[in-house]
């Protein structure tokens, strides 16, 4: 079959892949670029555990054809935290106990990012509606929100 | 037991395992490759019943690239029998699962595999095979299953247990059982009010996010490695040896990270096919399944039709309650009816009753455990019924529960006295609470309901090593689904003195672990946790000795107090030894320390929980949305308070989706037409409020803490709490659920 070569910027590093013409983003990075940490739910776009953050958009990567990554930015669970320190999401999930088996955890924090970068002080309702798209069977979601919302003000307060 | 202070147990310390958690680092089943890796894909029948003709594999077998190919007789048909999670498992239906021998028994049921070199090019493979099938009539529910002349799945099946009458001929009723106490004709004679209903409820799923997962490599020397995600390491292990015939010994399971479970991840569904596609090929083999394939192959749990009566006296004491349970097994026996005959009226004392229970094949998917397997759908019918005899005789549903409410010396309709029982505290909890005092709005409703659950015992075993600088590790073999290796370290650090962030938890292979059964059950914290408390006192005890040691004192000279060794008993004023002090001399006083037990414990003690709910309901839609919920338990002693928290509100969710929303949905052919989370309605974070909890502490006295297993009990309120709020808001006593819009709006068309 024929492949496709895909150059695109991941994390914040150039990086380049060949792949088929059928292969989702979601295959790509995990079986062509080695970053497991985006999760394979459904493959329908219904589960959010493989949110990434493409060119400053949340999409889910297995509805997005890898190819369509040429020329972009993608931002994957792999590159929320900068540098040593965790991104104060992350942080917030540790302290408010918000993941249990932590699978969906990694589609959270990326949505997560993309709701606090758009919306810096959302209400409880907000966050709950931007989540809407990320399944969690274990946490009745109680603990996530608590969470996000305590990076929201987190963030806000460290740059006031 | 003794009132006790803990110095770590009862915090919150962030999990161990929290940072690749939220980095993206933890490796779960799908995650895990291996140089020379194949990839199977599985054929499964386009038919809810068939006969198989003849399976022609030559088309994909020639193809460049595949590399095995395997049907039904590559898994010889075993009789062997394997104890495991909550009770036995019949390793010939599982293996017969794995690969069809013969029959197909419900779409989706596998007939063939095939491994090659992508996974494109094994479906394709996969596609090319031709099976030939013989149509036969499937059957779709307990009503059909049961009718005259009914389709039959196995000929050769008998009722197992105490059959209704003697076998006369082929049936689908694959058990039955009853409970039974007093006299139950003069118990509804006695009764001044007597409410019967039919209940129903719909197969839901389990829903872990993560689909099944694993890799296996059969080795030339027959040594086989599987890495999979589980809730039981062991259980996989012995049911692969069991279905293959491989000595135990011979195969090591490797758990990853597990995204989910709730009961679906015990049984074996690839690994087995997998390890028999890397024996014929030579090389590994990983299998994933699609979302599709876990929704038409895996778990559900039972759907149920349940005929239940309650007799009442007009002050509230109820004096007699039968009950009729017909649950849907899928295609092999299995379905926790027992589970709900016992857990049916577990919450109450009630002199007179008669429970039977069946366990009825039906052509869908083989039913897998699902958290308190069993007893969420018998608490939606006796709460539903409970809370229509007290508004009928006009009481407060708290008071009327706590007028039957069992305590401690009263018997459990299963046969055995209560121990310590938190559940009146539980009720007195309820009353205290401020959601059952709120006030209600226009289109709202609320609704209480109570629930029971066993709680699991069973084997664990636990190693904690003591390093030279004082901290130390703890190893065990249950995957940490919700928190657990986070409260197995809090325990070591409460035993030893240290802080728990100097406590390393690592969930081992099947090779380094000692035996241990299932994560499930409620069992870890309790079971496995006491193996580790044990092991940890096994090191203290052995640093008790190296103190001795190092003060030429006998050992009964050293006491410890507050994590040091202290002399005793006129050993002299030497000063205390931390536990730091004596590692740094474990070289000289003896070598290395590690602490070990194994323990084979009885079942918890049973746990009680109550939930209230506020449903808001649009009578012009049925839409509707729950404004409040509170969840109550009593969890015995919470070692980590936010993950017991955690368990409750999951649970809560869990139970409110089967309750509204989720249901297998079958064509008249036997086919899922719901099989993604688009269509099969899980709840969302916009569904929700936040669930509050209160977590009651009434001390298990079998485990060291009083650990009482805290996972299972929270699913089973939520169906007759939500059905409750519903009957409050609109004035319906709803029997069916799930209480879906389409549903609900029949329900209030009738009604006008």
């Amino acid at each position: 079959m024929d492949t496709i070569r895909v150059q695109t910027t991941i994390n914040g590093e150039a990086v380049e892949f060949l792949c088929e013409g059928h292969e989702t983003l979601l295959t790509a990075l995990r079986d062509r670029v080695g970053l497991t940490g985006t999760k394979e739910g459904c493959a329908t776009g219904d589960c959010g555990a493989c949110s990434v953050i493409m060119s400053e958009r949340l999409v889910p990567s297995c509805l997005v054809l890898a190819p369509e990554a040429e020329g972009r930015t993608i931002t994957t669970i792999e590159g929320i935290a900068n540098g040593s320190g965790l991104h104060p999401l992350q942080q917030a999930f540790l302290t408010h106990s918000a993941l249990q088996c932590g699978v969906c955890t990694p589609g959270f924090i990326v949505a997560g990012k993309a709701l606090l970068d758009a919306n810096p002080n959302p209400t409880e309702t907000e966050v709950r509606y931007w989540l809407a798209g990320n399944l969690c069977r274990c946490t009745g979601y109680d603990k996530i929100i608590r969470a996000v919302l305590d990076a929201a003000d987190h963030m806000r307060r460290s740059q006031a | 037991m003794s009132e006790r202070s803990y110095t770590q147990v009862g915090t919150r310390p962030v999990r161990h395992d929290g940072l690749d958690k939220v980095t993206g680092r933890a490796n779960y089943g799908a995650d895990f490759s291996l140089p020379g890796m194949l990839h199977g894909a599985l054929v499964r029948s386009p038919y809810a019943h068939a006969r198989i003709l003849s399976i022609d594999t030559s088309a994909a077998a020639s193809m460049p690239g595949v590399k095995a190919v395997v049907t039904g007789k590559d898994i010889a048909e075993t009789s062997a029998k394997l104890m495991m999670g909550e009770g036995a498992i019949d390793l010939h239906d599982v293996g017969d699962n794995l690969l069809a021998h013969g029959k197909v028994l419900y779409h989706g049921h596998p007939v063939a595999a095939v491994a090659a070199t992508s996974l494109d090019l094994a479906r394709e493979a996969a596609s090319r095979i031709k099976v030939e099938y013989e149509r036969l009539a499937p059957v779709e529910s307990v009503d059909q299953a049961i009718a005259p002349g009914a389709p039959i799945l196995d000929d050769k099946l008998v009722t197992a247990g105490q059959p209704s009458s003697a076998p006369k001929g082929p049936t689908n009723i694959a058990g039955r059982m009853e409970l039974r106490r007093g006299d139950l004709d003069r118990g509804f004679a006695d009764a001044d009010l007597i409410v019967e209903r039919e209940f129903r409820t719909a197969a839901t799923h389990q829903g872990y996010i993560e689909p099944h997962a694993c890799v296996a490599r059969h080795g030339q020397d027959g040594q086989v490695v599987v890495w999979c995600s589980t809730q039981g390491p062991f259980a996989v292990r012995d049911a692969c040896a069991g279905i293959l015939g491989i000595d135990a010994s011979r195969i090591k399971v490797i758990p990853s990270e597990i995204g989910g479970g709730f009961g679906g991840k015990i049984s074996v569904y690839l690994e087995p096919v997998a390890i028999v596609l890397s024996r014929k090929s030579g090389r590994p083999v990983k299998m994933v399944m699609t979302r599709e394939e876990v929704f038409r192959a895996t778990g559900p749990t039972s759907a149920t039709k349940i005929l239940m009566k309650l007799g009442a006296k007009r002050d509230g004491t109820l004096v007699a309650a039968s009950a009729s349970l017909w649950y849907e097994a899928g295609a092999y026996r299995g379905s926790p009816s027992g589970a709900g005959a016992m857990c049916c009226f577990a919450c109450y004392n009630i002199p007179n009753f008669f429970i039977e229970a069946y366990d009825v094949l039906v052509n869908k998917p083989k039913v897998a455990a699902y958290r308190a397997p069993g007893s969420p759908m018998v608490s939606f019918a006796v709460e539903s019924l409970l809370d229509e005899i007290s508004r009928t005789l006009g009481f407060d549903p708290i008071e009327i529960r706590l007028k039957n409410a069992v305590k401690e010396g009263d018997r459990a309709p299963y046969g055995p006295a209560y121990g310590p029982i938190g559940f009146r505290q539980v009720l007195e909890a309820a009353q205290a609470h401020p959601h059952w005092h709120a006030e209600l709005g226009p289109n709202e409703g609320r609704g209480l309901a109570c629930g029971f659950w066993f709680n699991a015992g069973m084997n664990s075993s636990a190693t904690v090593m003591l390093n030279s600088d004082g901290s130390a590790g703890v190893i065990t073999g249950n995957p940490d689904i919700g928190g657990t290796r986070v409260a197995q370290a809090l325990m070591v650090a409460e035993e030893l003195g240290i802080p728990v962030e100097r406590v390393r938890p690592t969930v081992a292979d099947t090779d380094v672990a000692g035996y241990t059964d299932v994560t499930g059950g409620s069992r870890v914290c309790y079971a496995t946790g006491a193996a580790v408390i044990e092991a940890a006192r096994d090191v203290r005890e052995q640093l008790r000795a190296r103190a001795a040691k190092i003060w030429n004192v006998p050992v009964e000279k050293v006491g410890w107090k507050d994590g040091q060794a202290v002399p005793q008993d006129g050993a002299g004023d030497q000063k205390p030894l931390s536990v730091v002090d004596i590692a740094a001399k474990l070289s000289h006083t003896g070598g290395p320390v590690i602490g070990r037990a194994s323990v084979n414990l009885p079942m918890a003690g049973p746990a009680f929980g109550l939930h209230i709910c506020d449903l808001q309901v649009d009578k012009e839609t049925g839409q509707s949305k729950v404004l409040r919920y509170t969840a109550i338990q009593d969890v015995g002693k919470a070692v980590h308070p936010s993950f017991v928290e955690g368990q409750m509100q999951g649970g809560a969710a869990q139970g409110i989706g089967w309750a509204l929303n989720e249901e297998y949905i079958f064509n008249r052919d036997g086919v899922m037409e719901n099989p993604g989370f688009l269509d099969y309605r899980m709840p969302v974070a916009s569904d929700l409020p936040m669930i509050d909890t209160v977590l009651v502490e009434v001390p298990n006295p079998l485990h060291p803490y009083g650990v009482r297993g805290v996972g299972e009990v929270p699913i089973v309120p939520p169906l007759a709490a939500v059905a409750n709020a519903m009957r409050d808001a609109t004035g319906i006593r709803y029997t069916e659920l799930p209480l879906s819009p389409p549903r609900v709006l029949e329900g209030l068309a009738q009604s006008d």
